[in-house]
């Protein structure tokens, strides 16, 4: 007789075990090759189960994917990357401050959002995940802005409406994020459509975790893409975690992520999400495709996480802690800064030179941000405003409640002016 | 002014709105080449082509997304759920999405989109074809809610929502598509060019959403009610010989309190009718409001006559449906309590 069984995945690790990556593979760099962008999606796809790679061991560019970017370039990717990076160390030490609620960094997968933000035109629009913040430091968003909606202060964009992080900026065409996870995926291929309906060349990009991919959108966004052949690039950015859930519990085991795109009939590549040139290329290729009336591109970013996956999170309850230090494919940062020196466009001087620039700007930005009012002090919202925005005009009972606020906070303050000694009353 | 029935006036509301406005886009199940199972969007997209009119995946979580992300980019998409029994699964990017968008960006994004959904039974649907589903959306902040009862009302409703920088959900009564159904099965189909609400003009007009209509005017009790109940209500108020007036709310969110609250002021009592469920239905809602506002001049306690709270039976539909006798005996026992 047999018997079925359940199979539960198991991480090849756990806290106190030896890392152990050997389920990734690895191909060196320079190994896969470039299709022309127009490629059928069904015969390119080993592009699925390879990795593209450009960076190789010693910090040179190789390949058929090598982007062949100006130094110039490449020293504002790492200026973007380092700004990021900083940014996230100075809010979590807020956040441990109890100056903010909360927070989520990007340490260790920076590569991807500042490659494809600066791969992408600025009309494009994005869709970001809650940790894609370095698409709006490569679109040029002021850290003033950012940190101003993680403090919830009077200069915050969301009027205070919405937990830290969860940014957007409209003239900077990126749109807003939400907690609820890859709901924005099939949006992106909606916003794709109407500017293929329009006639436009601006195309879509949407970026989620590859926990989220699990979720129902995750194949809403891909079915509508492909019937459609909407112009938008759908990034799955796998950095191995969604808490404490390692990836094959999306469903990572058997299949990559990009896999899955030909199975939609849309091209699938894998790419090594920490090499910065190895991303731009990947986006720049997909991009082309889209713009070219070619239809979507799915891309996996495999990358890890190598911070908590928010400032509530402690993941040395659930994976070795030496995990990120045997990440086979490295830090971003100094991988592109390795091959900056390795060209002879980048100094150990000129990177710690910019480190304290971005270090001190970091600073001022803060100093400025508080002074538009912190969770314990400072200007504050009127908390009126709350009524606000809810539909375009205000409804008569959303006006009733508001007066009804307004009154009992009146009184509440009235009250409170009567206590203190020489108060009134 | 033209005779049409409520899929005519409906496909002519979507086709004056394509025809004026560039914007709009009408998507969803069977919509395109089709027409629409109900034959909505009959006739459009060979009109306006399929980058106008399109059909769609089955997938009311992806229709109800890519609206989204099509309103976000410009257009006024209009999107149909076949059912408003398969909303479910785009609950998600109604409640946590559209219906936030707007206040979640402050004002910097938006999504001005109509979903257009058929509800209501009685047409040997069971539960997955008979829903009505109106009060869980009306929980939810940000979206507009919207059900019309006639021809006319449906066009120029429908008009107002495609029209409106709010997204709204619009509920079509499935049963009253073709006729104003008194709530009596076993009587002959009588046919909406019978009714002067049938009467809908060619061209383009709004019925602005938030104001209900006093479709029967009386002095003894309120009836509140709306879609399909409306006519059935009519039927049952013949039925108890009552002088009731009886008011098509219309529009759920937002609320025309006024109206309704003026109306049970003067007569001082109310009966509450949907289709429905009633535990936490939308006359709970009506209920609670006309208590706050007209205590003192009710004479009786307020009454509601609902679908019972079972799912929609197959069998059974005519012993589930709140029909003119169970209405008329509420009417009567609210005009006795004193």
């Amino acid at each position: 007789m047999t018997q079925s069984r359940l199979h539960v995945p198991h991480p090849p690790a756990r806290p106190g075990e030896t890392p152990d990556f050997s389920y990734l593979e690895i191909p060196p760099a320079g190994h896969e090759p470039r299709p022309d962008t127009l490629a059928p999606a069904l015969q390119i796809e080993r592009l699925g189960t390879g990795m593209v790679r450009v960076l190789d061991e010693q910090g040179r560019a190789v390949g058929p994917w090598n982007p062949h970017l100006e130094p110039e370039e490449l020293q504002v990717a790492l200026r973007h990357m380092l700004l990021t990076r900083h940014f996230d160390e100075r809010m979590q030490r807020m956040q441990r401050q109890g100056r903010i609620s909360f927070y989520m960094k990007s340490t260790g997968e920076e590569a991807v959002a500042v490659a494809q933000g600066m791969a992408l035109q600025p009309g494009d629009m994005l869709f970001p995940s809650y940790r894609t913040q370095g698409l709006f430091i490569v679109r040029g968003k002021s850290l003033v802005d950012l940190m101003s909606q993680c403090l919830s202060n009077t200069r915050d964009m969301c009027r205070g409406r919405q937990m830290p992080i969860m940014y957007h900026w409209a003239e900077g065409n990126i749109f807003s994020i939400s907690g609820n996870l890859a709901t924005q995926f099939p949006q992106a291929v909606g916003w794709a459509m109407a500017a293929a309906i329009k006639g436009e060349d601006r195309i879509a990009a949407s970026w989620m975790g590859e926990g989220s991919s699990a979720e129902a959108d995750f194949h809403h966004a891909l079915t509508f893409a492909a019937v459609y052949q909407a112009p938008v690039i759908l990034n799955v950015v796998n950095n191995q975690w969604a808490i404490s859930s390692f990836q094959g519990f999306a469903g990572g085991e058997r299949r990559t992520f990009a896999q899955r795109g030909p199975g939609y009939g849309i091209p699938g590549v894998r790419v090594d999400g920490n090499d910065f040139l190895a991303v731009y290329a990947v986006t720049r290729w997909a991009a082309e495709r889209a713009r070219a009336s070619g239809g979507p591109t799915l891309i996996e970013h495999v990358t890890y996480r190598a911070a908590a996956h928010s400032t509530s999170d402690d993941p040395s309850r659930y994976r070795p802690k030496e995990e990120w230090q045997a990440w086979p494919l490295g830090d971003p940062v100094k991988r592109l800064k390795a091959h900056l020196i390795g060209i002879g466009e980048w100094s150990e001087e000129r990177h710690a030179a910019l480190e304290q620039e971005l270090e001190a700007h970091v600073t001022a930005c803060w100093k400025e941000a508080v002074t538009y009012g912190t969770l314990s002090d400072g200007p504050t919202l009127d908390p009126m405003s709350m009524f606000e925005d809810v539909f375009h005009d205000m409804p008569a009972h959303l006006k009733r409640q508001r007066e009804e606020l307004r009154s009992l906070t009146a009184a509440q303050h009235a009250a409170a002016a009567a206590k203190v000694p020489g108060g009134e009353g | 002014m033209a005779q049409m029935n409520m899929v005519q006036a409906i496909n002519s509301a979507l086709d004056v709105m394509l025809g004026r406005d560039q914007r709009v886009v009408v998507f969803g199940e069977d919509v395109g080449y089709f027409g629409g199972v109900f034959r909505c969007t009959d006739g459009l997209q060979r009109k306006y082509g399929e980058h106008r009119v399109l059909d769609t995946p089955i997938a009311e979580g992806g229709i109800v997304a890519a609206a989204i992300g099509m309103g976000v980019n410009g257009l006024r998409p209009v999107a149909e759920i076949q059912f408003a029994d398969y909303i479910y699964p785009a609950f998600d990017q109604i409640v946590s999405e559209l219906a936030r968008l707007r206040y979640r960006t402050a004002g910097d994004y938006c999504a001005p989109v109509t979903i257009r959904t058929p509800c209501g039974g009685g047409i040997r649907g069971g539960q997955t074809h008979s829903q009505s589903p109106e009060g869980v959306f009306t929980h939810v902040c940000g979206i507009k809610v919207v059900m019309p009862s006639n021809p006319y009302d449906a066009k120029g409703l429908l008009i107002s929502s495609i029209e409106d920088e709010d997204p709204v959900v619009f509920f079509e009564p499935k049963r009253i598509y073709n006729g104003p159904f008194d709530g009596d099965p076993h009587k002959p189909a009588v046919p909406w060019s019978t009714h002067p609400k049938g009467e809908v003009p060619e061209g383009h007009y709004a019925i602005p959403i938030g104001k209900a209509e006093v479709v029967r005017p009386g002095k003894d009790v309120t009836v509140l009610t709306y879609g399909t109940m409306v006519h059935v209500a009519e039927a049952a108020v013949r039925l108890a010989e009552v002088d009731a007036e009886i008011i098509d709310v219309r529009t759920m969110v937002p609320l025309d309190v006024d109206t309704l609250c003026t109306s049970v002021s003067k007569t001082g009592r109310c009966v509450i009718v949907h289709e429905a469920t009633r535990f936490s239905g939308f006359g709970a809602e009506l209920s609670a409001t006309v208590q706050e506002e007209c205590f003192w001049q009710l004479e009786a306690p307020i009454a509601r006559v609902t679908g019972w709270d079972t799912p929609y039976p197959h069998a059974f539909e005519w012993d589930y449906f709140p029909g003119p006798a169970r209405i008329a005996a509420a009417i009567r026992s609210v005009m006795e309590a004193r």
